[in-house]
């Protein structure tokens, strides 16, 4: 098989098993939602998002200059803004913007 | 009514969209360097429309990978979007003719824009989350077609730019933690996935955070809805 040929076949297994993971709950639990997937489905959205900020912060290293500073501080930033004034678009911009500025800093 | 819809769909958007351009054309840039041009850059993007697994992507292709490995590791890096769909199928339930399109859409982003459940109270909550979708779809496939054609001609550096994901989830976290009554299910998602960040590492850490924080869940169910009766 020629190279892009081999690369195309890899490409459509990635997206089938991307769209397999997508559509399977909904799939499986076509007709009725059991109480416990209903339960999950009010709870899960919470401890997910939390898991994605720990998923984006993995790579930081604590124990060597400069110490995750630059994304602590900026998602510290973040989450204080977001409290304050409640808009995701100015704190998503100040705190991209704190981080861009203490990596060139720190 | 529509443009109104639109207009509101597009601003509940803009947080993803100056990540999704900057990632895009990251990606973009790395599949051209591995010697793919940009209708390679448009069919991943438009096909697979997964962030992470496109990056690893480029390995595996440029690695010459088994069809078999490509895809065990898809279903390793992408097994969170199993979470995604189950907590949405009760609002997409009647969806229609859009749900394919919702559920096709459901990535990082797009999920912590939605999960909430807000929507505006005039609008069509099944077309504004189309539209959102829709929005993102789009910032990505031109960002990753950007990325291949002019990505290296860039003049400024932008380097961290791409902490505009991080601040998106922690902005959406923030939210979620004002509005929640319960704090329980967000401390549970946090304090599983850092304890499996110690134990397993940041390459292997995603799936046994799932299984965790599962398994909490599942132990606190009694509790929390003992919580929300009283």
């Amino acid at each position: 098989m020629t190279d892009s040929g081999r690369a195309a076949v890899l490409v459509a297994v990635m997206a089938a098993v991307t769209i397999l993971l997508r559509f399977l709950p909904f799939l499986i639990f076509r007709r009725r939602t059991p109480a416990f997937v209903s339960y999950l489905g009010k709870v899960l959205p919470a401890a997910i998002i939390g898991m994605l900020v720990v998923y984006c912060l993995k790579d930081e290293n604590l124990l060597a200059r400069p110490y995750g500073l630059p994304a602590l501080i900026a998602a510290a930033c973040t989450a204080a803004l977001q409290r304050w004034k409640r808009s995701s678009l100015l704190s998503i911009l100040a705190g991209t913007g704190a981080y861009m500025l203490l990596i060139r800093l720190l | 009514m529509l443009r109104r819809t639109i207009r509101q769909a597009f601003v509940k958007s803009l947080p993803v969209m100056a990540g999704y351009l900057v990632l895009g054309i990251g990606f973009g840039i790395l599949l051209r360097n591995a010697g793919y041009g940009v209708l390679w850059a448009f069919a991943m993007a438009a096909a697979m429309y997964a962030g992470s697994m496109q990056y690893v992507g480029i390995g595996l292709i440029a690695g010459g990978a088994s069809v078999l490995m490509t895809a065990l590791t898809t279903f390793m890096v992408n097994a969170r979007h199993l979470f995604y769909s189950i907590s949405m199928i009760d609002r997409y339930r009647d969806a229609g003719r859009l749900k394919p399109c919702l559920i096709f859409g459901l990535t990082d982003e797009t999920y912590s824009l939605l999960c909430d459940g807000q929507t505006p109270p005039d609008a069509d909550p099944n077309l504004f989350r189309f539209l959102v979708t829709l929005f993102n779809h789009c910032y990505w496939i031109a960002g990753c077609v950007a990325g291949s054609l002019i990505g290296t001609l860039l003049p400024f550096s932008s380097a961290g730019i791409e902490f505009s994901m991080t601040t998106l989830f922690v902005a959406s976290f923030t939210e979620q933690w004002i509005t929640a009554g319960d704090h329980l299910p967000a401390l549970t998602g946090l304090g599983s996935s850092l304890l499996c960040l110690l134990i397993f590492g940041p390459e292997r850490f995603l799936i046994p955070s799932m299984l965790l924080i599962t398994g909490v869940l599942s132990i606190l169910r009694g509790r929390m809805e003992r919580r929300k009766a009283a």
